[in-house]
């Protein structure tokens, strides 16, 4: 049995290494299964009838001309479906959401009704027969409205809501910053806007709810990035037993956020399956995606830095107001109102920090408020950015140098801010410099004066931003009162051959390739000897899921720890292979042997086989493990981006003609992969600060209902990346990584915004809110033309 | 009404309302899922399949259209010997990530070759301008067009050695 270990053995392709993802076999070839792909014997097509207006009373609706469609097979109205208690339903935040209109509408797209029939294009033309009775009311589109004494009380219909206030929450310590604040030589504000903008999936969501009426199964297939925690909140809304629910994510088409809520066409197919007894589908349609479903951000920021006069910053305060539309459905740790906003103090050592958050009830589609981020760390990047640069030109110092001054230093981490989080690690001075060095900050800015000179508007702009990923330790973390903790399990076949199941959910982030990498890396079973599962919640381990860049700090964790595990049993094995005491194996991945005597060994895979045909007497067969991780902390991801722009002062078109990303997100398990996903970050970021933006009119009419309204970034405006690294491994997890998958979308639109005020500072522009438009920088640039 | 396609090389028929879009024709009819719908509006591409060679986008056209035309789809892109080269470069250069514009991206990438054997970045860039990918920024799908170019060009001299 024993064998040599072999010098020439294949190298393991653990971490580290660029292994090809294992998944493109199937998308290169057009065989990917996505939600629409997916068809069931004598399934059933949905379509719904979403509502006209913002906000108004439903009198009533006559479904009768829709019925009598050929094809048509039900009409479900939220008469019908409050019959079942399912009129409502929880949202992720504790509030309510209607599945399906019954006293009036809150927002323009909402559900009103659905129709079922024998094929798509029919639903859809029925659809546009139900005739329904509203009375249109007031409507309120912003929290500033909201909090008006006279605005209308949007959720009327919630016991002891008697305005449009949703919450109030706070962060730090309001006094040590007030003495901050006496402090300061110098206070610097902004206030400004983060817009509402979406996560767009190129795939919309969709379902197919599967209900046997003789079995009680119900099997949902679902755009979801978080199964296992909506087979929870499905048996808690449709009161189904849970061991009868089996939810079922196929392959998504990007997620970014848009796929972690429960929608009310999931609910309504659902419900629609169990009174019909067949397969029904629903895919929504792009416009549906953009009005209805979870929106990002729509966060109005005041923010105050203060500061000495020689850069030193002291404290920083904020306020802002959340626009959460008609429903408070976030996705996020239930004891933080405003996410993680409060890492707002970011890369920057100071004293006191203190955060008042106030959310509101306005007319608008509710939201999970991410678009790849870990829940608002974006806002808080963006602001703090964006003070640092304007209180280094008020201070007349360089926006590198302020930032130097005042960043924590290698040798402060862990450190705990005065919101209360705990840094891991970090070098954020080594990123800084890397990056200035990438863009020739020195040069560039010589050239800028050359061109200033010359009259031409030439920016440059940086950001150096800390994220706050990998929520959460059970303590502090858990969304609906379910603990942000993910499962793992690992199984070792006979011939060496491994399945490993996750509870995370890949949308495009290539988790069948890099957590193979991590068992390879730790047991040395190349990675295209492990399957990877994940999606199915019949045939995976519990966890919340993929969202808020969690997948490599939980379940990469559970991940190696259960490899862990395994090689722990494994280890007993080969003891009994190589007949001496388990004190006497060393493992040196993939062989086990003997200490003292190295020609005496067995790989993993002699040892895999051992455990099904030669185990020693008392020891159960098999070789396989489970792991649930709790996080000791969050991890904290960090790097600076340098942007170069040039702005038509004519036209107020601005081109990107550098952008330098630095990125420290610790351990990179697949170098490949961490560039593909900040290459993404970067352009999703960039979309934001440039052109991605949904508004509302004053009646509620949404703006940005369909991709001609709500611009995305294409090949050709998309900026050229040059990326660059340092490594500063996260000391509690098990192989140092941190997760990188938001680290791009929350720095970058500080720094592409940076570089265009940059550029017009000169002029007296101090800031523009995104989305920067050629319109808005042109129009920037002539107010500050006019005469005073 | 009956329409008569060459799907991918094969003579296909089916029986088609006017007004279904060719993309559902070309999914629900035919079978081939390959074909990505993403929009409604011709704006992202994920739809698109190529119409006697060129890149159209088959949310936006009727099926009753491609009646007498040949079609060629993702399913299509690889030749009785092996792989087409870009979907070789798609994978060797991390050109995709969530897989649903890619069906889109490489027949414009396939079709752009063949009118243009040697593009340089911006000719590819505008090339799929009409395509859009939420998560790779481009960048990789641009090498991936490059590297299948050079595999082209190549592959004559591979064949005879």
């Amino acid at each position: 049995m024993a064998t040599e270990a072999h010098e020439d053995q294949a190298e393991i392709r653990g971490i580290g290494h660029s292994v090809k993802r294992k998944e493109d076999a199937r998308f290169i070839r057009g065989k990917g299964n996505y939600i629409d792909d997916i068809h069931l014997p004598g399934m059933l097509y949905m379509a719904i009838l979403r509502s006209p207006f913002a906000h108004a009373k439903l009198n009533g609706i006559d479904a009768s001309r829709a019925q009598a469609v050929p094809g048509v097979v039900a009409v479900v109205t939220g008469e019908l479906m409050a019959q079942h208690n399912l009129a409502w339903m929880p949202t992720m935040s504790g509030d309510t959401q209607a599945v399906l209109v019954t006293d009036k509408v809150r927002f323009q797209g909402q559900e009103v009704a659905a129709v079922i029939a024998e094929d798509p294009y029919v639903a859809k033309d029925a659809v546009e027969l139900i005739d329904v009775d509203y009375d249109a009311l007031d409507v309120v589109v912003s929290p500033q409205q909201a909090l008006a004494s006279d605005a209308p009380v949007i959720r009327d219909e919630k016991d002891g809501q008697t305005d449009n206030h949703i919450y109030h929450w706070e962060s730090g310590d309001a006094d040590a910053t007030d003495r901050a604040f006496a402090d300061a030589d110098r206070v610097v504000s902004l206030d400004t806007f983060y817009p509402r903008s979406h996560p767009a999936p190129l795939e919309t969501c969709g379902c197919i709810a599967d209900v046997d009426g003789a079995t009680g199964q119900a099997t949902i297939y679902m755009t979801s990035q978080a199964p296992h925690a909506i087979r929870t909140v499905f048996a808690l809304v449709a009161g189904l037993p849970e061991e009868n629910i089996r939810i079922v994510s196929p392959d998504l088409g990007g997620g970014f956020g848009n796929k972690v809520p429960v929608y009310p066409g999931y609910v309504v197919a659902t419900a629609a399956s169990l009174l019909l007894g067949r397969p029904v589908k629903w895919i929504e349609d792009r416009s549906e995606n953009l009005i209805s479903t979870g929106f990002a951000r729509d966060f109005h920021m005041h923010g105050e830095l203060a500061l000495k006069n020689d850069g030193t910053m002291l404290g920083l305060r904020t306020s802002l107001l959340a626009d959460e539309g008609a429903f408070h459905a976030d996705a996020q740790p239930s004891k933080f109102k405003v996410g993680l906003f409060h890492v707002v103090t970011g890369s920057y050592d100071m004293s006191a920090a203190h955060v008042v958050a106030d959310g509101y009830y306005t007319n608008k589609a509710p939201g999970g408020v991410a678009y790849r981020c870990s829940f608002r760390v974006t806002e808080a990047s963006y602001l703090i950015e964006r003070l640092v640069q304007n209180a280094a030109y008020e201070l007349g110092m360089d926006p590198a140098d302020l930032r130097k001054k005042n960043f924590i230093r290698k040798d402060q981490f862990p450190y705990e801010t005065p919101t209360g989080f705990v840094y891991d690690s970090g070098d954020y001075h080594g990123a800084m410099d890397l990056a200035l060095e990438k863009i020739g900050y020195a040069e560039l800015r010589e050239e800028q004066e050359r061109k200033r000179a010359e009259g031409k508007l030439w920016g440059i702009g940086l950001a150096s931003f800390t994220e706050a990923v990998g929520a959460g330790p059970h303590k502090d973390y858990d969304i609906l009162g379910l603990k942000m903790n993910d499962g793992a399990e690992l199984r070792i076949h006979p011939t060496g051959k491994g399945i490993l199941k996750i509870s995370s959910k890949t949308q495009g982030q290539g988790h069948e390739t890099t957590f193979a990498q991590i068992v390879a890396e730790e047991i040395g079973i190349q990675p295209e000897d492990i399957k990877v599962q994940h999606g199915d919640t019949d045939n995976t381990p519990y966890g919340l899921g993929t969202y808020a860049s969690r997948s490599t700090p939980t379940v990469g964790a559970a991940t190696a720890m259960v490899s862990r595990r395994v090689i722990e049993k494994a280890r007993k094995i080969a003891a009994h292979l190589l007949e001496v005491a388990e004190e006497d194996v060393e493992f040196t991945r993939p062989t086990f042997s003997v200490r003292g005597a190295p020609d005496k060994a067995v790989t993993i895979q002699d040892v895999a086989f051992a455990a099904y045909t030669n185990f020693p007497d008392g020891m159960e067969s098999g070789l396989e493990a489970a792991y649930y991780y709790d996080p000791p902390n969050l991890t904290f991801p960090f790097g600076t981006y340098a942007v170069a722009v040039e702005v038509d002062r004519e036209t107020g078109v601005w081109q990107v003609t550098r952008m330098v990303a630095v990125d420290d997100c610790g351990v990179r398990i697949n170098p490949m992969i961490v560039e593909g996903q900040i290459h993404g970050g970067l352009t999703e970021g960039y979309g934001i600060a440039a052109m991605e933006q949904i508004t509302f009119d004053e009646t509620g009419n949404c703006i940005g209902s369909n991709f001609i309204d709500y611009l995305l970034p294409t090949a050709v405006e998309t900026p050229r990346f040059e990326l660059g690294e340092t490594v500063t491994p996260s000391p509690h997890h098990p192989i140092g990584a941190k997760g990188v998958g938001e680290s791009a979308t929350v720095g970058s639109p500080a720094a592409y915004v940076n570089a265009v005020i940059d550029a017009l500072w000169p002029l007296g522009v101090r800031n523009i809110d995104m989305p920067l438009t050629s319109a808005k920088v042109w129009e920037a640039i002539e107010a500050a033309k006019a005469p005073a | 009404m009956e329409i008569s396609v060459t799907m991918n090389g094969t003579a296909r028929t089916a029986d088609v309302e006017p007004r279904m879009l060719l993309a559902h024709v070309i999914r629900e009819e035919f079978g081939l899922t390959g074909t990505h719908v993403g929009c409604d509006t011709t704006s992202c591409g994920a739809c698109t399949v190529l119409l006697d060679g060129s890149p159209v986008k088959s949310c936006t056209m009727f099926g009753v259209q491609a009646d007498g035309h040949e079609v060629t789809t993702v399913e299509g892109l690889a030749g009785a010997d092996g792989l087409h080269p870009v979907q070789v470069a798609f994978q060797e250069e991390h050109g995709l990530q969530c897989g649903y514009c890619t069906p889109g991206m490489m027949l414009v990438g396939a079709a752009l070759l063949e009118r243009n054997p040697d593009p340089t970045d911006d000719d590819i860039r505008w090339a799929i301008s009409g395509n859009i990918c939420r998560c790779t920024g481009y960048m990789n799908i641009v090498k991936a067009i490059q590297t299948a170019a050079k595999a082209k060009a190549a592959a004559p001299a591979a064949a005879t050695a």
